[in-house]
């Protein structure tokens, strides 16, 4: 049994590894509501691990391929359709599968470049693997998102950089970007908060969790298990989704105010929470 | 399956391919794709009848039933809801067979959490440890079946609450120009005319059920995910059919199936809007009414 103290010590970083907290998990009749506490919430790292960097990569590659879409050209269009399609067509659950599968089967001991050995060990890894899956398909999701802005930038704004001769890069930075950004915030905010909640799917799929260095819904799965009462550890995850939700609302909230600043307040949109539950 | 596969080590390659994807464990993995369409056939319904029980207690006038449709409603907000497919089946078991000690055996002397477990009596048990094993596999999935519900009714009390408030005000005040009850109106024209409104939320919210059916795998269920990995897993030379690890082709089937399975749905979502659309005062209707003239 660990007193309050001694969980919050031992356990807060425990899912950064066990050179940071606890050798061993408590399990059995050891295991106290701190410690599921402190642990559940020390999962909550991976958490936003996952989500930040996908979001981040995921921005750069969705702006990519929502002009892809958008462009006339089939040359670009088709394959950047066939993305959106592959990735928003087939489950979360099952794209972590099979890439983890297709990972597997590489070489181990690395690929041979000409001169260079690549490791390939390091690409299994939830935190390389899963980070690549949820990065594609955020991408995929947030490219549509920004397609359907890019569809409704007002005619106006678009004619007015014409006249003032604003052409390629210059008026795609000044004018196209921001507009579509403005447009399509109220749901990239829907898209961030959900793949927030799609990474809890990482160690439920095909990702091990490599010396219980786990997710926030691997130990509240691993609590209920071990005490074979679901309802501490899974409430107590919840809740702390609701808190890390709300979090996300208030930070987009802000860039949103932002990329709405020059605009009368009747005319800023607005968030809604708008469901697109699961991938 | 075919006469020719009794010695599946002599055979040429096709054949050894036919012999192989007919084996008894690939019928199993045939009939976990039903497995899922079962599941989608009855959690729609399902999910959409608590959606509508849901949409009516939130607009409800009593706040009685007012409060818990909200509580029912906002539940699957900010959580992700695979907890919910984790907790509620798990939470069902034990309130079920709790009732049932409670009901069945009153004189138990022990507690039933006792430590880290969770002892009912025997007769309390559910299903029973004598019933046979499709009365275990049939409760499983009926825990599974009533979590998908669940949530996925939540999310489409949403989307009918919407709709219902879409619904034009002006109509709604025709029928009462008629002189017909809130009931009646309800009825003949909130009803009817809502589903346009409804179709793309209801439409997003099929898409997102789909996508969620391989999440079966993790409530135990022997479905298309659990059948690619076992199936797919290296074989050595003690099975009649050895080969390599092949999961990745597997999952490469199942990731197809569910594209062909949304790809589908997306053409039959389209069709139903058009026809919704027909006569409608919505841009959707405009646009029909200016094609076909």
């Amino acid at each position: 049994m660990n007193t309050c103290a001694e969980s919050f010590e031992t356990l807060i970083l425990r899912s950064l590894g066990r050179e940071y907290g606890a050798r061993l998990l408590p399990s059995g009749l050891d295991i106290t509501v701190c410690d599921q506490v402190a642990l559940i919430a020390s999962g909550l790292i991976w958490n936003v691990y996952f989500a930040v960097l996908a979001l981040s990569f995921g921005f750069v590659l969705a702006t990519v391929v929502a002009l892809g879409k958008a462009s006339p050209s089939a040359w670009l269009n088709r394959p950047a359709r066939g993305f959106i399609f592959l990735f928003r067509g087939s489950p979360l659950f099952v794209q972590f599968f099979f890439v983890y599968e297709a990972l597997v089967l590489l070489p181990r001991a690395g690929v041979t470049l000409g001169e260079i050995t690549v490791p390939t060990q390091w690409m299994m890894r939830a935190w390389a693997g899963a980070l690549f899956v949820l990065f594609l398909n955020t991408s995929a999701y947030t490219a549509e998102i920004f397609h359907g802005a890019l569809a409704s930038i007002p005619k106006g704004d678009s004619e007015a950089a014409d006249a003032y001769g604003l052409t390629g890069w210059r008026k795609f930075r000044r004018i196209t970007w921001p507009t579509m950004l403005r447009l399509a915030w109220p749901s990239y905010t829907n898209e961030a908060i959900f793949l927030l909640h799609a990474t809890t799917l990482v160690f439920f799929s095909a990702f091990p969790a490599w010396q219980q260095m786990g997710d926030a819904l691997y130990y509240a799965q691993y609590f209920a298990a071990q005490t074979f009462n679901p309802f501490i550890a899974y409430p107590l995850v919840g809740l702390y989704f609701v808190l890390m939700t709300l979090t996300v609302i208030g930070l987009f909230g802000i860039v949103n105010r932002r990329l709405n600043r020059h605009l009368p307040r009747a005319a800023r949109a607005r968030f809604r929470f708008r469901p697109q539950y699961i991938r | 399956m075919f006469t020719f596969c009794s010695d599946p080590s002599t055979l040429p390659d096709w054949q050894w391919m036919a012999c192989y994807l007919t084996t008894g464990s690939h019928m199993a993995l045939y009939r976990s794709v039903l497995v899922v369409l079962l599941l989608l056939a009855l959690a729609a319904p399902l999910a959409l009848g608590m959606g509508f029980l849901g949409a009516l207690a939130v607009r409800a006038q009593s706040r009685l039933v007012r409060l818990p449709g909200l509580a029912y409603v906002s539940m699957v907000r900010g959580v992700p809801d695979i907890i919910f497919f984790l907790f509620v089946p798990l939470a069902i078991d034990q309130g079920v067979e709790y009732a049932r000690h409670r009901l069945l055996c009153p004189d138990w002397p022990d507690p039933v959490r006792q430590g880290n477990d969770f002892i009912v009596c025997p007769a309390a048990k559910m299903p029973l440890a004598t019933d046979p094993a499709w009365v275990h596999d049939v409760w499983g999935f009926s825990l599974a079946l009533f979590a998908f519900a669940l949530v996925f009714g939540a999310f489409a009390a949403n989307t009918l609450n919407g709709a219902m408030a879409a619904v034009p005000r002006a109509q709604l005040e025709t029928g009462e120009a008629y002189g017909m009850t809130r009931a009646q109106t309800f009825r003949r024209i909130l009803l009817p005319q809502m589903w346009v409104y409804a179709l793309p939320g209801l439409s997003n919210l099929w898409m997102i059920l789909t996508k969620a059916t391989p999440l079966l795998f993790l409530l135990g269920i022997q479905d298309v995910v659990f059948w690619a990995r076992e199936l797919g897993g290296q074989k050595t030379g003690h099975y009649a059919y050895a080969h390599p690890d092949w999961r990745v082709w597997y999952f490469l089937g199942v990731l197809v199936f569910y594209l062909g399975l949304t790809w589908i749905s997306q053409k039959v979502f389209d069709r139903l809007m058009a026809r919704l659309n027909h006569g409608q005062a919505t841009a959707g209707g405009e646009a029909l009414r200016k094609a076909a003239a």
